[in-house]
Order: C-alpha cells, then sequence, then structure tokens
C-alpha cells in the first residue's frame, strides 16, 4: 500500500516540479505581474509558484515522500534482515526439484566420490557450499551475494541522506554574494534574496582581478587574487578562477561575475554598492520648467507621477549594464507608462544622473544620492575592475556527498548482483549417477538460468 | 578531411546500417542483417575516429578540450553510443530484428547533428564555466544513461507492436523477438541507463558544487533531469515491488524517453519572462 504512495508521490512530484520550469522562479514581482495579469499574479502568488521548490506544499511532499521511503523501507527490512542474516542458510530440496529449468547429465562415479569433485568448483564459484545426505543419493547447496538483498535500502538511505543534507544546508548554511574592487578588502556579505547582511568574521582582499579572452573575444578565464585577512594579518591567498574556488574555515569563495569601477570614484566597502531589496530615492527633472523632485521606492514598486506624467516603476538591477557596447556599471532599469502612451524602457546608471537626458524625454529621472560622474566614456586613465564573488556556506554537502557515493554503490548492487542458490542433486544409479543443476535468483532470472547452464557444462565435463 | 567531414560520412554510413536492419526486418535475408551488423561496426569506427580527430584538431586550434562541449559534440556522442550498447545487445542475445529499432535513433540524432541549420558544429573554446574535468563525466555517464533509454525506448516499441498482434497474423511481427525478451530487455536496459542517469546527475552536481558552490539549482536542466530521473525510478518499483511488466512497463519507458527527450532539447523553449529584451 505504501509503495502506491511512493509512487503516487514521486508522480506528483515530477508532476508539479514541471510548474517551476515554465514559470522562471524568483524573478521581479513587476516583471511577473506584466507577464500574468492581475487574477494569475495573485493566485502564484499565493500558491508560491514563484519560488516553488521552497513552497510548503512542495516541500510538504518532499517530507511525505521521505516518510514514506523510511516507512516502506523499516516495514521490508525486517523480513530482509532474517533472511540475510542466518547463520546456516536454508536450502529447500523440494523447491529446487519443482524448479522448471533443469540442466542433467551423467556421472562417472558414485555420489559420495562426484561430490568430493564438484565441491570445491562449485565452491570457488559461490564461495558457501554444503552437503547433505538425500534419499536418493547426496546434493551440494551452493550460495552467494546473499546481503546483496539489502542493496535496495542502501538506495533509499541514499534518499534520506541528500534530503538530510539539503535540510542541513539550508538551515546552518548561506548564499551570498559580494563585489570587492581590487585592492580592497570586506568583511561582510550581502545574502542572496533576503538581502541581508552577513559578517564573515575576518577580511577577504581582492588584490587583483584579471580577464582573458579568446582571439574570438569570447571570455577565457576570469582570475582573482584573493588574500584572506584575520586580524590585520594575511593568512591565506589564492587565485581562484571559475571552477577553483577558495575555501577558508568553512566559507567558500567562487568566482562569479566582475565588473569595472567607474573611474575617480570609490566604492562604497563593507556591503555591495546597491541594495536590490532596499530604498532608491529618484530624482525627477521637468525638463521644460526646470523644476525637480524626490520620490523614495523600492524595485517593483510603481510610483504616480504628478502633472500627468502616468507611473514609473523600477524592474530590474542590473550589476554591469551595457550602453552601445560599453560597460556603464551598475543601473536599475525602470518602465515609464505616461497616461496617454506607450510603456517606454528607461535605463539609469547609478554612477551617471545626466543620462536619461539623451532620452529626450518631458522627465529626466535619475537615481539621486549617487556618486555622479561626468559622462564622458573611453577617456579613463586606467581601468580598474571588481571582482564578483558567489560566498556560500554549506555544512551539509559532506552528507549530500555520502549520500552520492552510497546511491552509485547501492543501485549497482541492486540492479546487477543478487542472491543466487545453486543445488547440485547428484542420484545414485546403477552404473552412473544422474546429475541435476537447478538454480535460483532474487534478481535476473534470465541471467540466472545462463549460469545455472554454464555451471552444468562445466562439471559435466570434469 | 576534418572530423565534421567524416562525421557526416558517418551519418550516411549509419543511414545505410538502419536501411539494412529494416530490409532485413522485411525480407527476411539474413544476409541483409549481416550487412547491417557490419555497416554498423563500420560507422562506429567512423563516428569515434571523428570524435578523435576533432580531439586532436581543438588542439592544433589552441583551444584543445574534449569534443563533449556542446549540442553537436553530443549528439555525435550519443549516436556512437546507442550503436555500440546496441551491438552488444545484438550479440548477447543473437537476434539482428531489433537493430531495426535501434540503429534508426542513432541516424536520426545523427542527421540532426549534422544538418540541422541550428547546430554549429565549429570547434569553439570552453568557457570558463566549462574548464572542469567534470565536464567529460557529466557528459560520458548522461549520455550512456541516455543511449540505454534509448534503447529501451525501441524495445518498448517492439513489445506493443508484437502485443497489439497476438495471434502471429503479420509475419513481420512474428519475427520479432518474444514478448517476454523484448520486456526483459527493456526493463535490464532501463536498469542500466536509470545508473548512468544517477552517476550523470550526481557528477553534474558536484560540478556545478565546484563552479558554483551549490550542488542543485532547481534550474529547468536539473529539475527535468530529475522529473526523467522519478519517472524511471516509478517504472523500477513498479516492476520489483508491485511485479508490473509487459505493457505497463513499455508504456513507462516510452513516457521516460520522451522526458529524456525534453531534458536535452525541450528545456531550451520554455519561455522566459526577459522577452522585453535589452535596452
Amino acid at each position: 500500500m505504501s509503495v502506491k504512495l511512493t509512487v503516487v508521490l514521486l508522480l506528483s512530484i515530477a508532476g508539479t516540479s514541471i510548474l517551476g520550469t515554465i514559470v522562471p522562479q524568483n524573478e521581479d514581482p513587476a516583471a511577473y505581474f506584466r507577464a500574468y495579469g492581475e487574477f494569475v499574479y495573485r493566485l502564484f502568488d499565493v500558491l508560491g509558484i514563484f519560488d516553488m521548490y521552497h513552497s510548503w506544499w512542495f516541500q510538504f511532499l518532499l517530507l511525505l515522500l521521505t516518510i514514506n521511503i523510511v516507512v516502506c523501507s523499516i516495514d521490508r527490512i525486517s523480513a530482509t534482515w532474517k533472511i540475510v542474516f542466518v547463520k546456516n542458510p536454508s536450502f529447500n530440496l523440494s523447491r529446487f526439484r519443482n524448479l522448471s529449468q533443469k540442466e542433467t547429465f551423467a556421472g562417472n562415479h558414485p555420489p559420495k566420490a562426484l561430490g568430493k569433485i564438484y565441491q570445491p568448483i562449485v565452491s570457488k564459484y559461490f564461495g558457501y557450499t554444503r552437503v547433505e545426505q538425500t534419499d536418493q543419493g547426496l546434493c551440494i547447496f551452493a550460495e552467494k551475494w546473499r546481503w546483496t538483498r539489502l542493496g535496495v535500502y542502501a538506495v533509499h538511505l541514499s534518499v534520506i541522506l541528500l534530503l538530510l543534507g539539503g535540510l542541513m544546508g539550508s538551515l546552518f548554511g548561506f548564499e551570498g554574494f559580494v563585489n570587492i574592487p581590487e585592492g580592497e578588502k570586506v568583511d561582510s556579505i550581502r545574502i542572496r534574496n533576503t538581502g541581508k547582511i552577513h559578517y564573515l568574521g575576518f577580511e577577504i582582499k581582492c588584490e587583483d582581478f584579471n580577464i582573458s579572452f579568446y582571439n574570438n573575444g569570447a571570455p577565457k578565464e576570469y582570475r582573482s587574487r584573493l588574500t584572506i585577512i584575520e586580524k590585520d594579518t594575511p593568512v591565506y591567498q589564492k587565485d581562484i578562477i571559475v571552477n577553483d574556488p577558495l575555501r577558508y574555515k568553512g566559507v567558500n569563495f567562487f568566482q562569479s561575475s566582475y565588473g569595472k569601477m567607474p573611474s575617480n570614484s570609490t566604492f562604497k566597502n563593507e556591503t555591495p554598492a546597491t541594495d536590490p531589496s532596499g530604498e532608491i530615492t529618484l530624482n525627477f527633472t521637468n525638463r521644460k520648467s526646470g523644476a525637480s523632485f524626490r520620490i523614495k521606492t523600492v524595485l517593483g514598486k510603481p510610483v504616480d507621477l504628478s502633472e500627468g506624467f502616468g507611473k514609473f516603476v523600477i524592474v530590474e538591477y542590473i550589476k554591469a549594464a551595457e550602453f552601445r557596447g560599453q560597460n556603464i556599471g551598475e543601473a536599475y532599469k525602470g518602465i515609464l507608462t505616461p497616461t496617454d502612451g506607450n510603456p517606454l524602457d528607461v535605463l539609469l546608471p547609478l554612477h551617471f544622473p545626466n543620462f536619461d537626458r539623451m532620452r529626450k524625454g518631458a522627465l529626466v529621472i535619475s537615481v539621486a544620492d549617487q556618486e555622479a560622474e561626468a559622462f564622458n566614456f573611453g577617456e579613463r586613465s586606467e581601468q580598474r575592475y571588481y571582482t564578483g564573488l558567489q560566498v556560500t556556506k554549506d555544512p551539509g554537502v559532506l552528507v549530500v556527498y555520502a549520500g552520492f557515493i552510497m546511491m552509485i554503490i547501492g543501485c549497482y548492487i541492486t540492479f546487477f548482483m543478487s542472491h543466487q542458490r545453486v543445488c547440485i542433486e547428484i542420484i545414485k544409479g546403477k552404473a552412473k549417477s544422474r546429475v541435476i543443476v537447478t538454480g535460483t535468483a532474487n534478481k535476473n532470472k534470465m541471467g540466472m538460468q545462463q549460469r545455472v547452464k554454464k555451471l552444468s557444462e562445466k562439471l559435466a565435463n570434469l | 578531411m576534418s572530423s565534421s567531414n567524416l562525421l557526416s560520412i558517418t551519418t550516411f554510413i549509419y543511414g545505410a546500417a538502419a536501411f539494412f536492419y529494416i530490409a532485413h526486418l522485411v525480407f527476411k535475408k539474413p544476409l541483409l542483417g549481416r550487412l547491417g551488423t557490419w555497416t554498423a561496426l563500420f560507422g562506429v569506427a567512423g563516428n569515434v575516429a571523428g570524435i578523435v580527430m576533432r580531439w586532436v584538431e581543438s588542439y592544433r586550434l589552441g583551444i584543445g578540450h574534449a569534443p563533449l562541449s556542446n549540442m553537436y559534440e553530443s549528439l555525435v556522442f550519443f549516436s556512437g553510443t546507442i550503436i555500440i550498447i546496441y551491438l552488444v545487445v545484438e550479440r548477447q542475445y543473437e537476434n539482428r530484428i531489433m537493430g531495426a529499432f535501434a540503429t534508426p535513433i542513432a541516424f536520426l540524432a545523427m542527421a540532426y547533428a549534422s544538418m540541422s541549420p541550428n547546430i554549429n558544429d565549429r570547434i569553439q573554446p570552453l568557457v570558463p564555466a566549462l574548464k572542469s574535468n567534470w565536464l567529460i563525466a557529466h557528459v560520458i555517464t548522461c549520455f550512456l544513461g541516455y543511449a540505454a533509454f534509448a534503447i529501451a525506448f525501441g524495445m518498448s516499441l517492439m513489445y506493443l507492436f508484437r502485443q497489439k498482434d497476438v495471434e502471429g497474423k503479420s509475419s513481420l511481427i512474428a519475427r520479432f523477438p518474444k514478448s517476454q525478451v523484448l520486456d526483459e530487455l527493456n526493463h535490464q536496459m532501463v536498469m542500466f541507463g536509470f545508473l548512468f542517469l544517477s552517476v550523470g546527475i550526481i557528477t553534474g552536481a558536484v560540478w556545478a558544487n565546484s563552479a558554483w558552490g551549490s550542488y542543485w539549482s532547481w534550474d529547468p536542466k536539473e529539475t527535468w533531469s530529475l522529473i526523467t530521473w522519478f519517472i524511471y525510478a516509478t517504472l523500477l518499483h513498479a516492476r520489483m515491488v508491485r511485479g508490473w511488466y509487459g505493457k505497463r512497463i513499455a508504456y513507462l519507458s516510452i513516457i521516460g524517453f520522451m522526458a529524456v527527450l525534453f531534458t536535452y532539447f525541450g528545456v531550451n523553449l520554455l519561455p522566459g519572462l526577459h522577452s522585453y529584451g535589452s535596452v
């Protein structure tokens, strides 16, 4: 009954998972709103579809699956345990006699002598052998790989380990990011999604960032030289590239992005320069009158503009925005919807407050409270970069990896090894003995028939 | 001759092999079956040579890497794997009828790789994220799994055809292997594929963890590989615990292979919210 439920759960998890691949996950609310309309947006929001793999109902399905695997395994393991851990395996001669496939040949000696010849051979292939007297002569029982009956429990345990490791990671680990300009150091990072600041307990400095390209212009390597600093003393240094992170005190630093620093402006330290979830102050200037006003908003929250200018909403934060092939650094992307016109995309680079004047719109929009910079590309004396690091800590990884190894070994045992038993019965005859070879396995019965045939041929040719 | 030319020729050799196997099924001439086997072997030789040449060529270009890095290269590897696994099965079961259902899949994959305008057969340098030894382990294991599932799919189709014609009215279908053999072979291939799919997902997870610091992030490709895994896990449980066999297993195997195809090709078609494009 429980197995039926497991299958139902497996299929419902598979089925619902599809939804999360059709609806992009963890996007800006405003983008969802525009894509799906109000009703669907609200419905999906309530159901947690926008982050469905972390929604209560999906986690609940995973929990149910786990409980089911545990219950089913415990339910069955006691029976398997009794079969696997016996001192003297029992063989039921009549069961072997009833098997439909039998290999029969004539032996040139009496049963006892044949038994002495056969036993070492059978033992070589099967390990455990036992000779028993029968009413008509004797028989050799042999078996191997009894323990492989436990393989399936290893697979189930491995799934539990994966889920447990995942849980440990989400409870005691974190996933964040930090941008560090060359030559500067930070002591904290920002947690992804929540935007909270997390203090590392040590400092990390970016000594140098380098990017190299192939001849065709595709990026070849991003390399950051990082130094770990404890109480003002450098303790560890490493060059990291994608696929080769720095690991220190359980915290991992991965090369994830990079950007060019605006010249003659220093990066605000400690935290990434912009907080995607925080407040943004926007400056609106009427081009004709020159009058300006400021409005505070957050990402995705539309603001009503006075004087009939319509609505404005910031839909996206871009770490390294591009304009005509130039990297113009951090920017917000917004949508301006005039009262009587079509929505317009508006790009607001943080470091170029006059950028939006180029649009020649009635209203010039800029992000306030940012260090301004003259809008002159390509005239900088020297280019500074910042490195973008993904920072993670996951104490569950070892448990997950143990689960991985166990799953591979367990699957191999479950699929390709079986508990094999053979019976070689030798019946006393007048001149010759009659030898009957039979065998069973708990899995892959066709393969077992082949093995019985081969064993029989081997014995017949002795 | 460049590796791309050689692999294009291999496509035609696989086409010929598929043709011989189908002709063998239809005209019942053992000679045609043997021709099929030899042509397929010949094709595999070309396929392997093409992969090796491509590997060497990439080093000559100064961007040396194993030829397993894009859609073209993976399809070429996929086709070769299907043929090799099929030839092993053919030898073990001493039956060439199955070739008519296995080799066309390899031919189609190879033809798609060589001829589709959407697939670029140029050797490209590896972007930083792909520069990892896990790439080789990940791609090889995934495609061993996919190839086994492809053959299981072929066996399932044969099984269903056979079941439709139980009385043996059609002399074509009467030449198929016994239902029991097809069913068992389907199951064997699914187990083989499941093991390799598991290893493929695991190597991918370990790789992701060493590149991005997260072994699982529910992106569409990952999720679809998991969906595929769940479908085959369902098949295996239905078989091992509830004793399902035959038709129901064949249908599950077909559904599983559809999921494989979607994981492979379909994920790229999923819509995104970024339709407003760049400024």
